[in-house]
This record gives C-alpha cells, structure tokens and sequence, in this order.
C-alpha cells in the first residue's frame, strides 16, 4: 500500500504522521466464512 | 480518531455476533467417528418450532445477517424448511451443514427456489474407502448423490467442506479438482479433538509434516479456497494466511446448541465454555452481551507460557478447544503447535486426565475410531 | 470503472449496514460480501451519496476535509469493486 500525500491547492499541509493515518486504510474487507468458531 | 486495527476491534467483541453456529438438533443418521457434538439421538428438551422462531426475531432485532446452521444432521428436525423460511423472512441469510442423505431431487429443487441460502456438504475423502472409514459405510455415496442433485437441480455454488486428517491431506488435490467440477467452493477445516474427535484425535490428527503440507497448499490456494480461518495456528510457520487469523469464540462468533445453550463456539461444548441459555431471562442477547465468559474471552488474552516464544503474535497460542480437550493448560502452547511445544506438553498430560464432552447424545455401538470398511 | 470526484453513487440495494463504535460492518446480501467501514465518516459518506449528485459534493457536505479526499476515494473505489456501493442508474 502507497504512502503518498497529495497537496490539493490551497491547503494547509499536515504533519506527516497525520497524513500517514489519513492514508490507513478506511476499509476491510474480511470473508464471512472467515471467522474462526463457526462450521 | 485514530483507526484502530480491526482485528483488535474484534478481539474485544461487538454488541453482536457477525455470524454464529446454530445446532438445531442433536439427532443425526450418521455417527461420525469425530463428530464435534457427539451427535446420534434426539435430546427431549431441544427448543420448540415456537422458541426457535424467537431465537430468530432476537438475531433479527442484533441485526445478525447470516448463520450456520448444523446439528447432528439440520435436515432430520420435521420444521427444518419452516425454519428456513422464517429466517431468511426475517433477514437472517443461511448457510446449512449437512451429510446430504436428504438431499433428494425434490429437496434440490426447493432449495434452490430459495434464495439468500448456501448449503454446505460434508465429505472427508475423496473415495469411499477414506471417506467411509471416518464417516460410516455409505456417506460417501450419499454425499455425491446429494451433490449430483443439486447440480442437476441448478442450485448454484454449492460448498464442500472436509475436516482435514492424516488419511486425507494426500487428497488436497483432489478435493479441489472435485469442487471445480461443480462450480462449487471448496472448504477445508481443522480436525479438533471435540466431542467424539476427543477419542480419534491422537490418530487422526495430521502429523508435523503434513501440517507443514498443509500450510504450504493453503498458501498456494488461499484465495479459493475456504478455511473458516481454522488454520492461524500454522502462521508460525511463516507468512500469515488470509483470513483474521484469531479465535471468534465469544467474540463475534458462538455456538446455539440444540437444547439452546450457549457455547463459546461449536468446538467446545462444555460447562467450562457455556455461557448461558437463550431460555434464560433477557434471551440470546442478554447471554451474548453480559455472559461473565464472553466479557473474559473479550479481554486481552496473555501469552501466558508462550510468552517468550517469538511466534505467539502469528499463532496467537492457537486454539482452546484443541487445548482443553488434550488436556493441556489454556495458557500455553497448542497441541499442534508447529515448533514442538505442544507435543512436549502433552507428554505430562497423564492418561485420562484430559476434561471429557459433557453432552453427549452418541447412540449405542458408536464406532470412536476408525469405522471397518471393505475394499471391495 | 474507477470511482472518481465526480462519479455518481449510492449504496447498494442489497447491503445493510449495522452500525459499530468504530464505524459500521456492511453486508450484501446478494454476494455474501462483508466489508467493515473504519470510520464514522465513511459511513456517513456512503449513506449520503445518494443525496448528492457527485463524490466530491458528498465528502463536501459531510465535512471531510479535502486533505483526507484521496484516502476516502480509494475507500470508496473499494466498495464499489465490492459491489457495496454502485452507480446511480444502475
């Protein structure tokens, strides 16, 4: 997974550990058989 | 906010379960040697159609989108379909574990009127001569046959599901060339030493090499191939294998057993894992949110005697049913632990002193080994 | 298609999503699919989608600070090869 922040235009730059948690991803997906405890 | 990684999100539980395993009946026409709830004969006290149905509107009102219903053979309860019926009504998807024998032409056909319902069919060789030994003379036939059925009914994608022993493991292979030509998924589970599997599992169980083996082939299929992430106990040996890679048990899974009892998961049917009943006041929900055992296994687990063992973050100390029914202590190295440590332990386990099913509805004349079956 | 600023959306008919204290746990249905949404945010941006023409104009009317704009594009590209979100006329 790419960790590259992108400057919009007139916008103030975050510090680079904040622009490291925006890019973690906002999404997973897990398989719904994917769950240890079931048949 | 900081997003916390998901899997320790659901290391500490969520108000509901994402999915569960629902027993609907102890009654089975087949005795497996490993059978997970010594299954045989019907328990008298099983929930009524009525209290099943209220079970359901509780899972609807958690918003519990899918369950795996099994028993004993699901298939054997008169309300089976009617069951099916009021869950999918109630938005509740299904997926059923079954050994197919009811599974005639005209059962295909009405199960695949259905929708939102998966069906999966167990086999454990791919021949009758591996397959029989474990499962009784017959069910390999009646497997195929429930197979054939559903093809020709048109059911769709249909699930295999094998427990992997050391007779089979040399069928990986084939397991999968066998799902491929249904269209259908193949899943491939760990054998527990649960229920009935408590007197097999010394040997069925697959050997150090073949656990290597194992590993080695879901790495290479992982993507097709399901496993219920039964296997995280092996990421010791390497790179992690897809899946969480965590014990559900009381987490974001457990197990409605016939009578309505709750258990942690199917895999660890006893007191010590019971953590209430859907008979007891406030329900299901009241169990799976306030059980004094659910809120401990939602605690951070420790390391324990594995603490200063390098891989315990992969194999987080594998899993407590294996533990518990080979008698070995719950904070330490599994049975199957892929450095030793389990086989070690086990050696100061003495004989009969590993905790035994406590329900168990087995019928008389019950092979607990392997089952004799001819060649020819 | 690669889900843009301008790209059209809504969630899928066929998907619930059941709220969590981290975000939400979507489930579809139709393709046993099941995706959890990390944030608070993108789950209040995928309920709004429908309500706006454009990607861009939803994050706009949630909040969502433009910086962060890529990182819930490529989320939401996700869910679209998910089939939790799809397009409008669809």
């Amino acid at each position: 997974m790419e960790n590259d922040t992108l400057t919009l235009p007139g916008t103030v730059e975050a510090p680079a550990d904040e622009a490291v948690l925006e890019e973690e991803l906002l999404i997973e997906e897990i398989s719904i058989d994917g769950m240890c405890g079931v048949y | 906010m900081s997003v916390q990684s998901l899997v320790s999100q659901l290391k500490a539980g969520l108000d509901a379960p994402i999915c569960l395993t629902w027993e609907l009946t102890y009654a089975c026409n087949l005795q497996c040697v490993h059978c997970l709830s010594s299954s045989g004969q019907r328990d008298p006290r099983e929930l009524t159609t009525a209290e099943a149905k209220r079970v359901l509107d509780e899972l609807h009102d958690l918003q519990v989108f899918y369950i795996n219903i099994g028993g004993g053979e699901p298939m054997v309860r008169r309300d089976f379909f009617e069951l099916l019926e009021y869950s999918i009504g109630r938005g509740i998807g299904v997926k059923f574990s079954t050994n197919g024998a009811f599974i005639d032409p005209d059962k295909a056909r009405r199960l695949t009127s259905m929708d939102y319902l998966d069906i999966q069919i167990s086999l454990d060789g791919i021949d009758a001569i591996t397959n029989d030994a474990v499962r009784g003379v017959g069910s390999y036939a009646m497997a195929r046959r429930a197979m054939e059925n559903l093809a020709a009914a048109d059911f769709g994608p249909f699930k295999i599901s094998v427990v992997v022993t050391r007779h089979n493991v040399a069928q990986l292979d084939s397991f999968k060339a066998l799902a491929d030509s249904y269209g259908a998924q193949l899943r491939v589970t760990r054998l527990r030493p649960s229920g009935r599997g408590a007197d097999s599992w010394h040997d069925l169980h697959p050997t150090n090499a073949q656990q290597r083996q194992i590993y080695e082939w879901l790495l290479a299929h992982g993507d097709n191939v399901l496993t219920g992430d039964s296997f995280f106990h092996l990421n010791a040996l390497g790179e992690s294998l897809p899946g969480l890679n965590m014990c559900g048990a009381g987490r974001v899974v457990c197990l409605i057993d016939p009578i309505g009892d709750v258990y942690a998961c199917p895999f660890v049917i006893h007191d010590q894992f019971k953590a209430g009943s859907v008979r007891d006041e406030g329900g299901f929900a009241r169990v799976w949110k306030q059980s004094p055992l659910f809120l401990e296994l939602r605690e951070p687990q420790s390391a324990g005697a594995c603490g200063s063992c390098g891989s315990w973050d992969a194999c987080q100390g594998g899993c407590m049913a294996a533990k518990f029914f080979t008698g070995l202590p719950l904070d330490g190295p599994d049975p199957e632990c892929v450095g030793g440590e389990g086989e070690h332990a086990l050696a100061g386990v003495s004989a009969g002193a590993a905790p035994r099913p406590q329900m168990d509805h087995t019928k008389p004349h019950t092979a607990r080994r392997l089952i004799p079956v001819s060649a020819g | 298609m690669t889900v843009t600023l301008e790209s059209g959306l809504r969630l899928h008919p066929q998907v619930a999503l059941r709220p969590e204290p981290f975000g939400a746990l979507a489930y579809h249905y139709g393709n046993r699919r099941l995706v959890f949404l990390k944030h608070p945010d993108v789950v209040s941006v995928v309920r709004e989608l429908e309500r706006h023409d454009t990607v861009g104009e939803t994050l706009e009317a949630c909040g969502v600070a433009a910086l962060r704009w890529p990182s819930f594009v490529k989320a939401l590209d996700s869910l679209h090869e998910s089939d939790v979100i799809c397009e409008r006329d669809s």
